[in-house]
């Protein structure tokens, strides 16, 4: 699982009314190189929440992300391969992903998050 | 302005050759550059539903599309319910990876068609975000207004209510009463996702009453068009693609207005311009609009041409076709032009 899909991802247990961004543990994480593209990276930028991105790069590891940022900084090179590399080429790969408002865990394994709820939480 | 045209006219019977001729020459060019996935490559589990007609159809229809698609530049593309994953790895081949910007997202409510589709994908080396969860739960919120394409082979086939979101291989085929319980679910996960230039391509089984699903899309703005229609020997298959239009509303919305004759030569214009006209499917809920052709036989009673001019100008606004019995089963096809 990406950043990009993390950034995506909210906590869908019935009642929960702030289930986002969810806590990621990390046990493993996996790095795999991809084709950068800027013009994804600007798209995507606008609709990226940057606080947790960067909270949930920090917990796979990766501390380069500015903590502010503004449209300003898509000038910059560096900082869009830092960007690519957090949002496209970071995997969680084991671990969970944890509702912030009840800590129920939704485990990641091999890259994949199982969001499926039990029955009392649909 | 608005009148009825005899339908014997030879230009309009060529309407429909000329658009599957369309139709082949795009499925042509698209074997030879194109890939899809192979089913050498598949990956496959006792509860994963394989690749078969429908799977297939809905494949074929993204590569008769494929030249809009790559014309669309989609960023996001998600496959609700991938299953084998064949019709995501064949998506991620047609249209390419991060590199040209564009990145896929399945789910599947099956964790074993989940790994299978993971399988499936890295077999064939490209990649996309898997998720296990219902349609897109848990993705709502955060996801909303940003897919540009979506694909579904929804669990159609009519069963009792209690197999719907069963255990294992059940679900992918389990569709409650008229097959409709989970394609009902999805429609609005779907309208909600989809980008302002979104797409949804889905498959429908004509016991799904397919206008019907595309009269309920239209009210939400969408527009629609058969990309394949293809009848094995078990179903008849509908390949449906979905976008937003904003001419939907001015239908809605349009008053029947006096007929009157229009001079030969205009009407050669419009005639004209039939190769242009994309195909859509729709339906007035307004009965006053839909005026049957008052031609005697039994073909010029189901069709419908419908000219529409500024009040002012009178320069050529829009054209409409519709009729009855092309699709059968499916009722009513209709095409619509407007001129800028």
């Amino acid at each position: 699982m990406r950043l990009l899909t993390h950034n995506m991802l909210s906590s869908n247990i019935k009642g929960v009314t702030n289930g986002f961004p969810l806590r990621i543990e990390a046990e493993k994480v996996v790095e795999k190189t991809v084709e950068m593209n800027p013009d994804f990276l600007k798209k995507m930028f606008d609709k990226i929440q940057w606080k947790a991105f960067v909270d949930g790069s920090r917990a796979m590891g990766f501390t380069e992300l500015p903590e502010e940022v503004d449209s300003s900084v898509l000038e910059s090179d560096e900082f869009l391969s830092r960007f690519h590399h957090a949002l496209l080429e970071l995997h969680l790969e084991e671990g969970a992903l944890v509702c912030p408002e009840t800590g129920r865990r939704f485990p990641v394994n091999k890259g994949i998050p199982n969001m499926l709820l039990h029955e009392d939480e649909v | 302005m608005l009148l009825n045209v005899d339908q014997s006219n030879p230009e309009l019977e060529s309407i429909s050759s000329l658009q599957i001729t369309t139709k082949v020459n795009n499925n042509k060019m698209a074997s030879k550059k194109i890939r899809t996935a192979q089913i050498r490559l598949m990956s496959s589990h006792q509860e994963v539903y394989e690749p078969c007609d429908d799977s297939f159809a809905l494949v074929d229809a993204l590569l008769a599309d494929c030249s809009n698609l790559l014309k669309h530049c989609p960023a996001l593309c998600m496959e609700i319910g991938c299953g084998s994953g064949y019709v995501i790895t064949s998506l991620a081949l047609m249209l390419g990876q991060e590199g040209l910007g564009v990145n896929y997202i399945a789910t599947d409510i099956n964790p074993h068609a989940v790994s299978v589709t993971r399988e499936t994908l890295n077999a064939h080396g490209v990649d996309a975000e898997l998720i296990i969860t219902d349609i897109a739960s848990g993705l709502e919120k955060r996801l909303a207004g940003l897919v540009d394409v979506i694909v579904v082979n929804p669990p159609y086939v009519p069963t009792p209510e209690d197999e719907v979101g069963a255990d294992g291989i059940t679900a992918s085929w389990a569709g409650g009463e008229n097959g409709r319980c989970v394609i009902d679910r999805i429609l609005p996960v779907a309208d909600h996702l989809l980008s302002e230039k979104g797409w949804l391509y889905m498959v429908t089984l004509t016991a799904n009453n397919p206008s019907e699903i595309c009269l309920q899309m239209r009210e939400k703005g969408y527009a629609s068009r058969i990309v394949i229609q293809r009848s094995t020997e078990e179903e008849s298959l509908h390949i449906i693609k979905f976008w937003r239009d904003s001419d939907i509303e001015v239908f809605k919305n349009e008053k029947v207005m006096t007929e009157k004759s229009v001079p030969a030569r205009l009407m050669d214009y419009v005639l004209t311009q039939f190769p242009l006209f994309s195909f859509w499917r729709s339906s007035d809920s307004d009965n006053k609009l839909i005026q049957r052709n008052p031609v005697h036989t039994d073909l010029d009673a189901k069709d419908l041409l419908r000219i529409q001019f500024h009040p002012v100008s009178h320069s050529l606004q829009s054209v409409r076709y519709e009729n009855f019995d092309l699709w059968g089963t499916l009722g009513i096809m209709s095409f619509c032009y407007k001129c800028s």
